[in-house]
């Protein structure tokens, strides 16, 4: 979807936020409550200065909005595939923001994220993949990489994984095998404004995709191996 | 002497840590799940050693990648053995957390889960920081720290590294494939240890400890760093993180334009930086001290 109307969408009561250089920066009303909106647009890559910008969006909120909810709108074809991204230290940019949005989670501000067209590996993971919790469109991509790619990585034909794909929400991009697995925790149908206030309402600060990857079967062991290490670990130290 | 580079994940831990407990021992026989549908071979440890021990008298909880194994890549079970490990540790209160990092990042035969696995460590990290533990990371590995797990590194309180170990984001061949040979040729072993390796790490500030490729005195890093830790916040603060933002932006304004990091080195003062390669570990520290970065912080 379009970044201005999906705005237009989320925020009937009218919104303050500005896109610019696909670098998504304001604030929005949902009732009563003013939140922060912070994201990117136009599938951008992720690259240091975009990383630093969102970064710096979510300190000032920190800084000068103590609690207010802040909503991460995602969508981005990964992170920037330059030489001098790396040579600056691209993964320090990166986990600079996801830091931020940790700390202002440990600060008391709800965060929600919304993949609202793209969302790709490395640019995901210190946004969306930081909040509270995230929600995705019915259209939208997420995905590690395509099929053709992983067959050429893994030595697998394309036809042989995409029939493991159907039982299988490991290996397909695609919002449904991000929530089967408990990466996405719903995907967002009708009124989305309303889908909004509700996942505000909701939000929790405790990270329970594995929990959720199990109930919904996406992901049957991370629960399980991370239950068992923790009853060894705890009877050890008795 | 032996060198860290040349050791399996298991004989670090066997170097580093006393009376080390293993969480999950590869007896106990958890595999991945999904490997075995792609007729990929597994690992009875999924690449990862996770337990407690102690290094000079303090209790630690350690993990170790092993880049023997799918290049120490982060799949299903590997970030739940991460991240179990983490959660026992924020109830258990070691003195400190330390990883042993060696990882291509996400386990691409494994993609979704590996990609919220990471996520979900990147989370279990910065929630043991929280709860007032120290992390610290070490790398020195064949293998590098790359992809999520070079994000999940930068998490840390303190990384340790040596001049050979390489940290970053995207692979040379990844770039390559992208972008072509032009802007970043994977073949250029020199340049690639220029952009991504210990030395260059060190004087941006994105390590904090260099070391040379020897297992003691990556252990004698780990105590310095526990020592350091253990006088300082551990958990993240809005004026560390504040602080982080003008090193990053600072680093960005003054060498944003640049292409080459021999120039970034020059422009921080090193008077020959075509002679940095092949300097010694000591002799770099010991040329580089005097360089006022203002850097060397961690948010």
């Amino acid at each position: 979807m379009d970044s201005l109307q999906l705005l237009a969408q989320l925020f009937p009561q009218g919104h303050q936020v500005n896109i610019f250089d696909d670098f998504i920066s304001g604030s929005a009303q949902i009732g009563e409550q003013t939140i922060s909106v912070i994201g990117t647009s136009g599938h951008t890559s992720i690259g240091v200065e975009i990383a630093l910008a969102q970064a710096k969006a979510v300190l000032a909120t920190v800084r000068e909005f103590p609690q207010r909810p802040i909503l991460l709108l995602v969508d981005t074809q990964g992170q920037r595939l330059r030489h001098r991204d790396e040579m600056l230290g691209i993964n320090s940019y990166m986990a600079h923001l996801g830091k931020c949005l940790e700390l202002a989670r440990q600060s008391g501000h709800k965060i929600v994220a919304l993949v609202y067209d793209q969302a790709l590996s490395g640019g995901f993971i210190t946004s969306g993949m930081m909040a509270d919790a995230c929600y995705a469109l019915p259209e939208a991509t997420i995905r590690v990489m395509g099929l053709p790619a992983m067959a050429r990585i893994t030595k697998v034909a394309e036809e042989r994984l995409t029939e493991l794909a159907q039982d299988n929400p490991v290996f397909a991009p695609g919002p449904k095998n991000y929530e089967r697995m408990g990466g996405v925790q719903a995907i967002w149908q009708g009124d989305l404004a309303q889908c909004l206030q509700q996942a505000f309402a909701c939000a929790d600060a405790a990270d329970r995709r594995s929990e959720l990857g199990r109930q919904r079967g996406g992901r049957r062991m991370a629960q399980q191996v991370i239950d068992t290490i923790m009853a060894q670990a705890l009877a050890q130290e008795k | 002497m032996s060198s860290y580079l040349e050791s399996t994940a298991r004989q670090r831990i066997a170097a580093m840590v006393s009376d080390f407990n293993e969480f999950l021992p590869p007896s106990s026989q958890w595999t991945s799940p999904h490997l075995p549908q792609l007729n990929a071979p597994v690992s009875f440890d999924d690449g990862v050693v996770v337990g407690r021990g102690s290094i000079e008298g303090k209790q630690v909880y350690v993990a170790a990648q092993e880049g023997g194994f799918m290049g120490g890549a982060v799949g299903e079970v590997h970030g739940a053995k991460l991240v179990g490990l983490m959660r026992a540790a924020i109830v258990n209160q070691p003195d400190a957390l330390v990883l042993l990092a060696e990882s291509g990042g996400v386990r691409l035969h494994e993609a979704n889960a590996g990609l919220i696995a990471v996520s979900e460590v990147m989370r279990a990290l910065l929630a043991v920081r929280a709860a007032g533990i120290p992390v610290i990371v070490v790398i020195g590995g064949s293998n590098g720290c790359f992809g999520g797990m070079g994000i999940v590194s930068r998490c840390a309180n303190v990384i340790i590294m040596s001049e050979e170990a390489r940290l970053a984001m995207s692979g040379p061949e990844v770039i390559e494939t992208a972008n072509g040979a032009e802007e970043f040729d994977s073949r250029d072993r020199a340049l690639v240890w220029r952009t991504t390796g210990g030395k260059h790490r060190y004087l941006l500030g994105d390590c904090q400890i260099l070391v040379a490729d020897e297992t003691y005195q990556f252990k004698t890093a780990v105590v310095q760093a526990m020592q350091h830790c253990s006088q300082a916040d551990v958990a993240l603060s809005l004026q560390d993180l504040e602080d982080e933002q003008t090193m990053l932006n600072n680093r960005l304004q003054s060498f944003g334009d640049m292409t080459e990091p021999m120039d970034i080195w020059a422009a921080m003062g090193v008077r020959h930086p075509e002679e940095v390669a092949m300097l010694d570990t000591g002799a770099f520290l010991q040329l580089t001290a005097s360089i006022k970065t203002g850097e060397r912080q961690h948010g």
